[in-house]
């Protein structure tokens, strides 16, 4: 009786998938990805590979896992199981730190998701001000343990400090103006000292957008980024997307927008019941499409 | 007969003393009991999601649920009287100690509902710009959470400061006892009363406009 207790799926202990070695050449790299909602699957062993300079744009019905997947590529949703690589680093390993990985992955949410407490410049300046002094703090700490080792070395074997370049107020200054810069680009200098809840949502999101920029990511997450946006806003922000896409910043982008994923992706993948149906460049995938379901999809919304 | 005790055998001077330790009680405690329910509200928040939080969340649990299940009077005397029996410290400072960790129970649910009710795209947003859970509650969830709690944190304010008054149960001279004792002497229970009451509701008025004031100030730096 006990026995079976243990063995019912409740208590069974699900076996990990083992993980394979990575492929160096990819930016960001997904196996045998699956999550699981209690008994909804949502993600059913999805293997991928993202290249550097890729734009892959994430289309599919409602409900098919779309934004699940793009939420896993920074684990913001813990994976049930399987493994997501991003420059080699496993993001599902416990012993990688993974808010230093995810500075290096620009995200953007469908409702934007600016921080209410703080005015614009600080929006932007939060997170790179942030890990900047944290690497300052670093720093001083480290020299001053050396310092004080330092009293018991004898005089050869003294350890040299590591020189400070920066000062708090200089790194302020330094994210500001490149925090003005970005706004100066996106034609929002005038608004840094406003809050985000005066601001239109076409206006918040270019700023979210300017937001990931300001961390220097390797690669950008868009989920549904004009999803919550009125429809005469929907331009200036995938104008804006369509800029980065130029400058060759490479791109996931979960989207209902299906001329803009024609026209910027280079790869499409059409998702559906938590598995990538077909995927291929965009004009296979708009214009002779294979899959029953992606047939039928394209039927509705084009 | 009152107001010859009251003016002319230094009454006032017993008044004032109480009113001194009724407010210290009352700030004191309070910002013993914030700072205690922030802790205690963080780690409540954190324990649905990580495993050493939750078991410290459980000591969480019993905490508020003590404080919140037994009267402050007894509270006082079993601290009072038995946990800081022989303890050198003035007895104000045990009355102040007493006051904090019951407020701080009734703070922690309070700080728990603000910081559920930021938007979790919040967290979010701070988590995918490389912040730790930590750091992002620190600088983005908790700063929301505080400005969403303050009218029932003024109201927390309000309860506590009339609860000081218990706090002659244990030898301490706050303001009810004070007018207690100049009933006593006076043989006279209309007046001495009816001004305490006063007193207290002044009290109140003013921290009343005192936490609008504070809320306002708040709300205006969201739309600018």
């Amino acid at each position: 009786m006990k026995d079976d207790k243990k063995r019912s799926p409740k208590f069974a202990k699900t076996e990990k998938t083992p993980v394979e070695p990575c492929d160096p050449e990819a930016l960001i790299e997904v196996q045998h990805l699956t999550k699981k909602y209690g008994d909804l699957l949502v993600l059913n062993d999805v293997s991928e590979k993202i290249m550097q300079g890729e734009k892959v744009a994430i289309i599919g019905p409602s409900g098919s896992g779309k934004s699940t997947f793009l939420r896993c590529l920074n684990v913001l949703e813990d994976p049930t199981d399987g493994y997501v690589f991003f420059e080699g680093n496993n993001l599902c390993d416990l012993r990688v730190d993974i808010n230093l990985q995810r500075r290096r992955m620009g995200m953007v949410f469908q409702q934007f998701n600016l921080f209410n407490n703080m005015n614009v410049l600080k929006n932007i300046t939060l997170a790179p001000v942030h890990v900047a002094l944290q690497d300052l703090r670093k720093t001083r700490r480290k020299n001053f343990f050396t310092r004080i080792a330092n009293v018991f070395r004898s005089k050869e074997k003294k350890k040299p400090l590591v020189p400070l370049q920066t000062s708090k107020k200089q790194i302020v200054a330094d994210a500001e103006q490149n925090a003005m810069r970005l706004l100066g680009r996106i034609g929002l200098a005038d608004k840094a000292k406003v809050y985000p809840s005066t601001l239109s949502g076409g206006q918040r999101q270019r700023i979210a957008i300017v937001r990931a920029l300001a961390m220097n990511p390797k690669v950008m997450l868009f989920d549904e980024p004009t999803s919550a946006l009125d429809p005469e806003m929907v331009g200036e922000v995938l104008e804006l997307i369509k800029e980065l896409a130029d400058e060759g910043m490479t791109m996931v982008i979960v989207t209902h927008e299906m001329g803009f994923a024609r026209e910027v992706a280079t790869r499409v993948f059409f998702m559906d019941g938590g598995k990538i149906r077909e995927q291929g460049g965009p004009e296979q995938i708009f214009g002779a499409p294979q899959d029953e379901r992606l047939k039928e999809f394209l039927s509705k919304v084009l | 007969m009152f107001l010859r005790y009251f003016i002319d055998y230094g009454g006032y001077k017993t008044a004032l003393t109480g009113l001194k330790n009724s407010l210290i009680i009352a700030i004191f405690g309070l910002i013993i009991g914030i700072v205690l329910g922030s802790v205690v509200a963080a780690i409540k928040v954190a324990g649905a999601r990580n495993r050493v939080a939750k078991i410290i969340s459980y000591v969480g649990d019993v905490y508020t649920s003590i404080f919140r299940g037994t009267p402050i009077v007894v509270q006082l005397m079993i601290f009072y009287f038995i946990v800081f029996n022989g303890v050198p410290m003035s007895d104000l400072m045990k009355v102040v100690i007493v006051f904090g960790l019951n407020s701080g129970a009734y703070v922690a649910e309070i700080m728990r509902g603000g910081i559920l009710s930021v938007d979790a795209g919040q967290m979010e947003a701070g988590r995918t710009l490389g912040l730790s859970y930590t750091a992002t509650m620190i600088k983005i969830v908790i700063p929301q959470a505080v400005k969403n709690v303050i009218p029932t944190l003024g109201n927390e304010l309000i309860a506590l400061t009339k609860d000081t008054s218990v706090a002659g149960y244990v030898a301490t001279m706050d303001l009810n006892a004070a007018f207690s004792a100049i009933a006593g002497a006076t043989y006279d229970v209309i007046i001495p009363y009816l001004m305490l009451a006063l007193i207290y509701f002044l009290i109140v008025l003013l921290l009343t406009f005192l936490i609008r004031f504070v809320e306002r100030r708040m709300r205006k730096s969201e739309r600018r």
